[in-house]
């Protein structure tokens, strides 16, 4: 594997920002703090920073409703972040968007998506935009494994593939749309089995494994930045909460969430660093701790911060 | 000044346009090699080539889509809907992503695009290539909705849509493609939200929308005749509405007569109606009325689609009716 030990620690630090963050909003959900739906991504952390670990600002980004965690990992602002859940003016959209709608244009975040499927065509035409200016960025589409069965997707990939665009489709497949199940709501075992249908290379990684997900991504990254057109790498992985906070999950068992606890990507990144010693233990603390306080600076920014004027409410609906 | 017709004037607008700003591309079913089944974008292909002019698959989610992502990115594109009635297909990328993501995003995405659409019945197309549905995309905050009547209109509404950094709907009757009228050459433009008055007048006031400004024309000619005289009054954009250009006419004559060819419960004049009954009660001597099809699908029969599509007839018979 060709990455360096910087990245590799990165990497650990991002997926450790990741679930501190997620972890916090769901108790400040629980209090009321937070309006609205929220949907974690605690248990998927490998997925978005192991494909983001290959792109730059330069590059696009398409996200889901689950979006917190691309969003972090292609270089979100916390404080920002925070402030949108809780509605505040200070906040990525104004207040006007939040959790679903965070969206960070200059870091190539085209936002997180309220439709499941309605991504796919949005990374597309990215893609497109960047091979019309002749750059050499890609767009990633992160999608699920509901979105997989979306008319859009196909459209998507299918256009992708006619016009050789620069898009890669990372599927993160938790197995669950909220409550139905890949066995029953998909006609393949494997997303990745689609591809095929579309004349695009398509891999299966271990989605919880953070430098699988960097490489079989980064591959395909590759591909598109050398005018090859488009991949589709798809990511077995598990949300370790529902799919909303508040769902109580009756459709899975604990026995199953305990199997996939078990696979978590970020003690299995920990284990590894510390045997290859580029982590220790005071390091692990440290990095925790630094973490914990950039949250608690969030949070304080969130919560300190105005609500909206109502005279903002019919702002920017025109450029 | 030359005679275009509506179509040649739309074909104009997008070369003017595409030879201005290289950032414009069409994309569509049938666009390039064949020109469009109506004809706009004939000759598109050979001037700017493959790369700007794009033959898609039949995909319209992925058409408007990718038009939507690479608007947001920096790209101006120009898309067609071969039918507005496919906006089905496609209509969760049209207005929970293009029209809305400005506002959701706090104000900083831009999403400058053109989707160009045919509509409208009279050709025995059936019911699902014949709907009119501007007030479907009135309804949605975020798009703009433009409805040229002539051929003038069509081509400096289109280049002002082109140069607007919003999502526009642009609507074509398709009955109006081969109406010739005069067009000048080079660019122009005509602003959004500015009613256009298509006939003078001072006993009734018409308001009349792309196809039926026509049969409006000819039922105030009648109606001349017989000494009554009725005001056109074409909104040429239905989002943004010229609300005070139809309120002024309405001032004049007192009287108001609504005509679309959309199906009349909840088309476009029901906003209109609400609005000027808000606005401009006290100038009204009359309730207002509207002209318009009647709650049912476009029927494929040539009887029935003639009976479908409001008439001169009906037009004169609202107009004797709000001067009772």
């Amino acid at each position: 594997m060709d990455l360096t030990n910087e990245q590799l620690i990165e990497m650990y630090i991002t997926m450790n920002k990741i679930r501190t963050f997620e972890n916090r909003v769901a108790e400040l959900f629980a209090d009321g703090k937070i309006p609205g739906f929220v949907h974690l991504y605690v248990g998927e952390e490998a997925v978005a920073t192991g494909a983001c670990a290959n792109l730059t600002d330069k590059d696009y980004i398409t996200s889901t409703h689950r979006g917190h965690g691309h969003l972090i990992a292609k270089g979100g602002d916390i404080k920002r972040m925070m402030a949108e859940l809780f509605g505040k003016n200070t906040g990525y959209c104004k207040g006007k968007g939040g959790s679903m709608h965070i969206a960070d244009l200059d870091l190539g975040i085209m936002g997180a998506n309220g439709i499941v499927g309605g991504g796919p065509p949005l990374a597309a035409g990215a893609a497109l935009a960047c091979q019309y200016l002749d750059t050499d960025s890609v767009a990633v589409c992160f999608f699920g494994d509901g979105a997989s069965n979306q008319g859009t997707t196909h459209e998507a990939m299918n256009l992708a593939t006619c016009w050789k665009l620069p898009v890669v489709f990372v599927n993160e497949n938790n197995m669950y749309g909220i409550s139905s199940c890949t066995l029953n709501s998909m006609c393949v075992p494997n997303i990745a089995d689609r591809a095929a249908a579309y004349d695009m290379p398509g891999v299966v990684v271990d989605g919880n494994d953070v430098i699988a997900v960097y490489e079989a991504v980064g591959e395909a990254i590759k591909r598109a930045r050398q005018g090859k057109g488009p991949s589709l790498v798809e990511c077995k992985t598990y949300r370790h909460r529902g799919h909303f906070e508040g769902d109580p999950c009756a459709y899975r068992n604990d026995a199953e969430l305990e199997e996939w606890k078990e696979k978590d990507p970020i003690p299995r990144l920990e284990q590894k660093l510390l045997e290859m010693k580029l982590l220790t233990d005071g390091k692990i603390s440290e990095i925790k701790s630094a973490l914990q306080k950039e949250l608690a600076e969030a949070e304080k920014f969130a919560e300190e911060s105005p609500l909206p004027d109502v005279s903002e409410l019919t702002e920017d609906v025109y450029s | 000044m030359p005679n275009m017709t509506f179509a040649q004037a739309l074909n104009d607008a997008h070369k003017v346009e595409m030879e201005r700003d290289p950032k414009i591309y069409v994309a569509g079913e049938d666009v390039g090699v064949y020109g469009g089944i109506f004809g706009v974008t004939a000759g598109l292909l050979d001037q700017f080539g493959d790369k700007r002019v794009k033959d898609t698959p039949i995909t319209e989610s992925a058409i408007v889509g990718t038009a939507v992502g690479a608007a947001t990115v920096g790209l101006r594109p120009v898309i067609e809907l071969m039918f507005v009635d496919f906006i089905g297909v496609a209509l969760d990328q049209l207005y929970n992503q293009a029209a809305k993501m400005k506002y959701m995003f706090g104000g900083k995405a831009r999403i400058p695009m053109v989707m160009r659409a045919s509509c409208g019945a009279g050709i025995g197309a059936a019911a699902q290539h014949s709907q009119c549905l501007e007030a479907l995309f009135m309804h949605l905050p975020g798009l703009k909705v433009v409805m040229p009547s002539t051929p003038y209109d069509a081509k400096g509404l289109l280049i002002e849509a082109i140069r607007d950094d919003n999502p526009v709907v642009f609507l074509e009757h398709k009955l109006l493609y081969a109406l010739e009228g005069e067009v000048p050459d080079g660019t122009y433009t005509i602003p959004f939200g500015q009613v256009d008055i298509k006939r003078e007048g001072k006993d009734v006031t018409v308001v009349a929308t792309a196809k039926m400004v026509h049969t409006a024309l000819s039922a105030a000619e009648k109606l001349a005749a017989d000494g009554i005289s009725v005001e056109v009054v074409d909104p040429r954009t239905l989002c943004p509405l010229d609300e005070e250009g139809i309120i002024e006419s309405v001032k004049k004559t007192h009287r108001l007569v609504i005509v679309h060819e959309e199906v009349k419960f909840a088309g476009s004049g029901a906003e209109i109606s609400a609005m000027v009954a808000e606005k401009a009660f006290d100038y009204l001597d009359a309730p207002i009325l509207r002209v318009a099809a009647p709650f049912c699908p476009v029927p494929f029969s040539a009887p029935l689609e003639q009976a479908f599509i409001p008439s001169e007839e009906k037009i004169i018979e609202a107009v004797r009716k709000v001067r009772e």
